[in-house]
């Protein structure tokens, strides 16, 4: 019998081709962080293209938009654990679950895939004692990213999807700055993987599918409903949803990590997350608190029917440090965003 | 049992026998090696900034508990934001029992130094400060704690902010003292806060001297219990520079005290003198607001044993040269908009000692053209108890600036 099992363990080996070995959890879970990203192995490869057994790539119906970078998502789940639905907030994830994003430019965005540069891969790691947030910076080489808990700036140029060169100071956040959008109530917490945010499609190697559908097929969920049955963030540049959805989705992903009851800038009392309905909350005819000379001179965040009269497309359209929103991780005008936002303010019903 | 607390307090102790100093001194990458400082630190540490100049590119932020921050004297250690190019503020505070102390901090894009959801959060012997004179396109606010408890403001200055320079929001049991806030919009500003101590300051050469404001649609309203005495709120004659769409774009240029919208107000034992609108307003709140819970008059407000000087020879607000008219050629140097009526809100109690008083006796808020005015050396006799002195936690009310 032991021989026999012994064969069969060497049989199990040999099929758990390749043969990288798993995700290093202990470094994870260790207080202090590694001084390089290869060192916890989520990637196969040195320029971590390739994701190791276990760390399973995902998207965002409506994303944080970051100057215009390409944000490549990972989850990794420790073996034998699932993270548990629940529809609101982000999903209920295991100890161990770490959340990899690496944010990166082509050269040319006329040629996504080509000559794509690494700029960080951020880090959300579920320790016993809650969430940690890391960021490891590339080297110009691609070869090695290093932590960076202080944060840093990038120069970075790219040729935009309209062929135009770009040119800016890209913000690797320090990790009180992760925080500063990334605490709800204090507490640090994952924004992105909320089950309605991840309620889409996503391009599997095996094909097509829904994300909650796919997390629950392979085990990596539990007790989620039907993707039908589960709430669904609209996608912000779909022009078959409403408009309405679409500006409420771009509100929650861009501001409400800040802009909520819980969140950084509560004491405005301007609240953007989608389960917020009063109309001043929302910023419909609300006259700013602090906003200093990011007012522009006008008087309500929310003009309905007239968006140059509003503060928040002031603020969205502005690269100035004091006046521009959101205040971390924008240096460039989001022009999709700015132009989504202008139409749906003009589609509201004038006050009388 | 009694083991227990020894062993707990030996290692209390031991903890703090172990809070350490990480020295920083200025140079070349100024910016990694104090955001790593204020990362590193541990509750008990004091991060030292040597003398010298500091040049930023970013915001700083501090989240531990415990930590002092200390430079070597304002004008010693000076760190500078003109280079900014991003964040809201200069220094940002998300922790608790956190003193910053002893520097210069200058020319943010955003607010000087701000304290975010913060207990017992020190700010001593500071000068924060927009060093291109008062101008519309200056961060809002020097000092701004906001949505905290236990706030110790003493020997600060703020120059320069295009909104309040001390500025308090949304917050419990303040003190500030021995203050200056000169060429800023507003000096110093209480705003839905509850139970604060303004004395020994000096408020010069702002557009306002003091306000204590309510807002409505905010997380913290119904403010009240503030005491404002011993101040000197002299010679505010700066043009009002604040950008459009803020509340205190609409202060008078020359307002010595204002107290809008707020509740137990307490003014007295003060110099006030040189402000050419008005020694002190009342008045309400008078923009639409969409708020049931919000009350938006002056109510319980003492004024008394003021040392008014000359006030209010050229008012500057809405009217005020009609009104100067109206009252044979000037106005009186306490101004109450006289709105004693709102739905559902409790009475409009005041005692103004100190006069003479005008009482616009406007029938709701803003109505100014609807104005009924009439002067008396005094008005109100209303008994209003004064809040009790604001006592902080034994260990900050100690800090010394």
């Amino acid at each position: 019998m032991k021989r026999l099992a012994a064969i069969l363990a060497a049989a199990v080996l040999l099929g758990a081709a390749p043969q990288a070995p798993p995700v290093a959890l202990d470094l994870l879970l260790a207080e202090t962080p590694a001084p390089t990203l290869d060192a916890y192995r989520l990637f196969v490869d040195a320029g971590a293209r390739s994701p190791n057994g276990r760390v399973t790539p995902y998207g965002l119906n409506t994303p944080l938009f970051s100057d215009y970078a390409e944000k490549f998502r990972f989850v990794f789940l420790p073996p034998g654990k699932a993270a548990a639905y629940t529809a609101a907030g982000a999903l209920d994830f295991p100890v161990g679950t770490t959340l990899v994003k690496t944010f990166a430019y082509p050269a040319d965005f006329r040629r996504p895939g080509e000559k794509v540069r690494y700029l960080e891969t951020r880090l959300l790691i579920r320790r016993t004692d809650g969430w940690t947030a890391l960021a490891y910076v590339w080297n110009e080489d691609q070869t090695v990213a290093t932590l960076k808990r202080a944060g840093t700036r990038l120069d970075v140029s790219f040729i935009d999807a309209a062929g135009r060169p770009r040119q800016f100071d890209y913000a690797v956040p320090n990790v009180n700055q992760c925080k500063e959008c990334h605490a709800v109530a204090g507490v640090l917490q994952p924004l992105g993987p909320k089950a309605r945010n991840l309620n889409g499609g996503f391009a599997y190697a095996s094909g097509s599918e829904n994300q909650l559908a796919h997390w629950s097929r392979t085990g990596m969920l539990t007790a989620a409903p039907q993707p039908a049955k589960a709430p669904r963030t609209a996608v912000w540049n779909d022009l078959a949803e409403p408009l309405e959805a679409r500006a409420k989705a771009y509100l929650d992903a861009n501001c409400a990590h800040c802009h909520s009851a819980q969140g950084m800038a509560s004491n405005s009392g301007l609240f953007l997350d989608v389960e917020e309905t009063r109309p001043a909350a929302r910023g419909i005819g609300k006259r700013p608190v602090a906003a200093g000379r990011g007012s522009g001179g006008l008087e309500v965040s929310i003009a309905p029917g007239d968006p140059a009269a509003s503060i928040l497309l002031h603020r969205m359209k502005s690269t100035e440090p004091g006046v521009m929103m959101p205040e971390l991780g924008r240096a460039l005008v989001h022009e999709e965003g700015v132009g989504l936002i202008a139409q749906y303010i003009a589609s509201l019903e004038p006050a009388r | 049992m009694r083991t227990l607390a020894i062993t707990l307090a030996a290692v209390l102790a031991a903890g703090s026998a172990q809070a350490k100093t990480l020295a920083v001194a200025p140079g070349a990458n100024a910016q990694e090696r104090v955001q790593t400082a204020l990362i590193d630190a541990k509750p008990g540490d004091v991060i030292e900034l040597a003398a010298g100049r500091y040049d930023f590119t970013d915001g700083l932020s501090l989240d531990i508990d415990g930590v002092t921050v200390k430079g070597a004297g304002p004008g010693q250690t000076v760190l500078s934001f003109s280079g900014q190019k991003g964040a809201g503020e200069g220094l940002l505070v998300t922790s608790d029992r956190v003193t910053v102390r002893d520097f210069s901090l200058q020319d943010t894009k955003g607010d000087g130094i701000k304290a975010k959801g913060s207990d017992q959060i020190s700010f001593l012997n500071l000068v924060v400060e927009w060093t291109g004179g008062p101008k519309e396109t200056n961060g809002a606010y020097g000092v701004y704690p906001v949505s905290s408890t236990n706030v110790l403001i003493d020997k600060v200055t703020v120059r320069g902010a295009s909104d309040a320079g001390i500025y308090v929001g949304q917050s419990k049991n303040i003190v500030v003292r021995n203050s200056t806030a000169e060429f800023n919009v507003a000096g110093i500003e209480i705003e839905n806060s509850m139970n604060a101590d303004v004395y020994d300051n000096l408020a010069t050469r702002n557009a306002g001297g003091i306000l204590v404001f309510d807002l409505p649609n905010l997380p913290q309203m119904g403010g009240h219990s503030t005491r404002i005495f011993r101040n000197r709120v002299v010679d505010n004659d700066t043009p009002n520079f604040a950008p459009k769409g803020n509340i205190v774009a609409n202060v008078p240029t020359g307002t010595g005290v204002m107290l809008m919208a707020n509740k137990n107000v307490h003014v007295f034992d003060n110099e006030i003198d040189g402000n050419a609108s008005a020694a002190v307003i009342l008045i309400a709140y008078s923009q639409t607001f969409d708020d049931k819970t919000y009350n938006p008059l002056p109510r319980d407000i003492v004024v008394r044993n003021n040392r008014l000087g000359r006030n209010a020879w050229a008012p500057a607000f809405p009217g005020g040269a009609i009104l100067a008219k109206a009252l044979g050629g000037t106005v009186p140097p306490v101004i109450w908009d006289g709105v004693v009526t709102w739905p559902g809100s409790e009475a409009v109690r005041v005692r103004l000692s100190d006069g003479p008083v005008v009482n616009l006796n406007l029938p709701k808020p803003g109505a100014l053209m609807e104005a009924n005015p009439k002067i008396s050396p005094t008005l109100g006799d209303a008994v209003i108890e004064e809040p009790k002195p604001v006592v902080l936690p034994a260990d900050q009310d100690q800090l010394i600036p």
